[in-house]
């Protein structure tokens, strides 16, 4: 396993994707130390920032305030993050494999783009959670990223396939011009949730803030696919409880003012 | 050498088994009736591929399933790959999607697969959605009742029909006590089923008959009535025969069956275990009934 420890916080954002296993494997402590981090404008070596301890190894684990550090684990293909404190953004962006735990909370966009693995977040994240950044077609394409607390704005925002759980609120327009992929929020549900969504489903266990008028109701019903993704969320600390699994939800589908084919499944409360 | 169990003669004998495509469903519903309700519709009509086109039977009811609810494990063989794929397809499409409140899962994971979802969803009318679920597909079509949910893709594997045994008897009520012994003990083995009706067969078949259009005809040499006019294979005071017949994802799975069924089925007024055979020149596996109970006795050693 290889420790990074923050020893100097940065005073404007360090960007550091070259922060992952794929980067770290098979490289000693200083080699790893010296491997190029852009700090504003210029590129440093990782040393100045961490201490490094332990060999290159599929593990890493990285404590300190690391706010203003931006790019971790982005695109990488396996191992294992895991970070105790705040992060910045762009955590996991584009990631395609591997694990990322989070004991704190994260910055914009982390798991962006995202193509695979997993990030767990136990604590808050920020906009843009598994979406797509501005002017990409699609975001999240596969993976699961499950945080505890709750997201900003934008959550899944033209996800393409895999999973959002979100224990907390979620801010306004998740999963907006959605393709595909699920959504789950377990507490309150931002305004115009799936504005112009194709496909995908957003599924609310907790209050909705609104609807957007393009969505039509269709029934009250026990949908079946909820019961294998509600069984592996449980998994990861989420407060689901049976009824979730046995209840009824009203399903809505829309975005109608779009290809209409999505839907957003609100767990009724009076079971 | 003359081998007893409890009394019961094991003929030296072997039984001959077939080469078998098979798959595992796991249908789930609201509650086990349901669940039950489909696979039975499932594996209605399939005791022979000679006349059914496959061999199916009910598995058993799997501690979990994937999305938590009661569910049924069946299993389904074909002479060759491309007939399941077909029959997954018809019994699927006609028995599970059509019973209220189930879903149908792969159970068997395996490199050569099969589509079903894929192409049951088209029942969906372009309403159908897909689902990924840990790298497997899901397709949810909407229903009057609301959605059947069916895995896209089920897995198949090599596998083995036509083991059996036969229970020979002293009379009807004592072969059906110990047939239904052995079938109780059979039914606890995991990866194998019991095609025919019950798990047993009263009317084993030999490979002709004396019609140019019938391929397969009653095992004359079996049959008690028939004693006196044919070269009976029966011993003195045996009146009635019944058959086990037993299909299973490995030759491992058919042994072990056989094993705990002839084990089973020694009670008393059994005057002997033997088992169905064409000489050994059909079929590509000949289970030597010595050799299986001979594993059980090592097992017991060890």
């Amino acid at each position: 396993m290889t420790t990074l420890i923050l020893k100097t916080e940065p005073a404007v954002p360090l960007e550091a994707e070259k922060i992952a296993p794929d980067h770290f494997l098979g490289k000693t402590a200083s080699e790893i130390a010296a491997l190029p981090l852009l700090y504003g404008n210029e590129a440093v070596p990782l040393g100045e920032f961490f201490s490094v301890s332990g060999n290159g190894s599929a593990e890493i684990t990285i404590e300190g305030d690391l706010k203003r550090v931006k790019w971790i684990g982005a695109r990488m293909t396996q191992g294992r993050i895991i970070i105790r404190g705040d992060v910045g953004m762009h955590l996991g962006s584009g990631m395609r494999g591997g694990e990322i735990v989070v004991h704190g909370n994260v910055g914009d966009w982390a798991g962006a783009e995202m193509a695979g693995g997993l990030i767990q977040i136990h604590g808050n994240a920020g906009h843009g959670l598994g979406g797509a950044y501005r002017g990409s077609p699609r975001g999240m394409n596969r993976g699961l990223i499950v945080v505890t607390g709750n997201a900003g704005n934008e959550v899944g925002a033209a996800m393409r396939r895999g999973v959002i759980a979100v224990g907390g609120e979620i801010g306004e327009f998740a999963g907006a011009f959605m393709i595909a992929g699920n959504i789950f929020v377990f507490g309150r549900l931002g305004a115009r949730a799936g504005a112009g969504m194709k496909w995908g489903s957003i599924i609310a266990l907790g209050e909705v803030a609104e609807l957007l008028p393009t969505f039509r109701y269709s029934c009250r019903y026990q949908p079946v696919f909820l019961r294998p993704y509600l069984r592996m969320l449980a998994n990861f600390g989420l407060p689901i409880v049976d009824a979730h699994l046995s209840g009824h939800y009203r399903r809505y589908c829309g975005d109608l003012a779009s290809l209409g084919k999505g839907e957003v499944l609100v767990y009724d409360q009076r079971q | 050498m003359a081998l007893y169990i409890d009394g019961v003669e094991i003929e030296d004998t072997f039984a001959e088994a077939f080469k078998m495509w098979g798959t595992r469903v796991v249908i789930t519903a609201h509650n086990r009736y349901w669940a039950q309700q489909a696979a039975l519709k499932m594996t209605g009509f399939a005791t022979s591929v000679i006349g059914c086109k496959c061999e199916a039977g009910i598995e058993g009811e799997p501690a979990e399933t994937p999305d938590g609810r009661p569910g049924v494990s069946v299993l389904l063989f074909t002479p060759s790959k491309d007939d399941l794929g077909k029959r997954l397809l018809e019994r699927i499409g006609q028995t599970v999607l059509t019973c209220p409140t189930t879903a149908c899962f792969n159970g068997l994971e395996a490199p050569d697969q099969i589509s079903v979802g894929r192409q049951l969803r088209y029942f969906g009318d372009g309403y159908q959605v897909s689902k990924m679920w840990r790298g497997r597909r899901f397709w949810r079509i909407p229903v009057m009742e609301g959605e059947f949910l069916v895995e896209d893709k089920f897995g198949m594997q090599r596998s083995v029909g036509g083991g059996n045994f036969l229970i020979l008897g002293e009379s009807l009520e004592a072969t059906l006590h110990a047939a239904e012994r052995a079938v109780e003990a059979m039914q606890r083995v995991p990866g194998v089923v019991l095609p025919f009706p019950g798990g047993v067969v009263r009317s084993g078949s030999k490979p002709r008959s004396r019609y140019r259009f019938l391929p397969a005809s009653t095992n004359d040499a079996y049959c008690p009535t028939l004693r006196g006019v044919v070269a009976s294979a029966l011993p003195e005071g045996v009146n009635c025969v019944l058959e086990i017949v037993i299909d299973g994802l490995t030759l491992a799975a058919v042994e072990e069956a056989m094993r705990v069924g002839i084990r089973a089925a020694c009670q008393p007024g059994i005057r002997r275990i033997s088992a169905g055979n064409y000489g050994g020149s059909l079929g590509q596996f000949n289970i030597h009934l010595h050799q299986v109970l001979a594993e059980s006795n090592k097992d017991e050693q060890r």
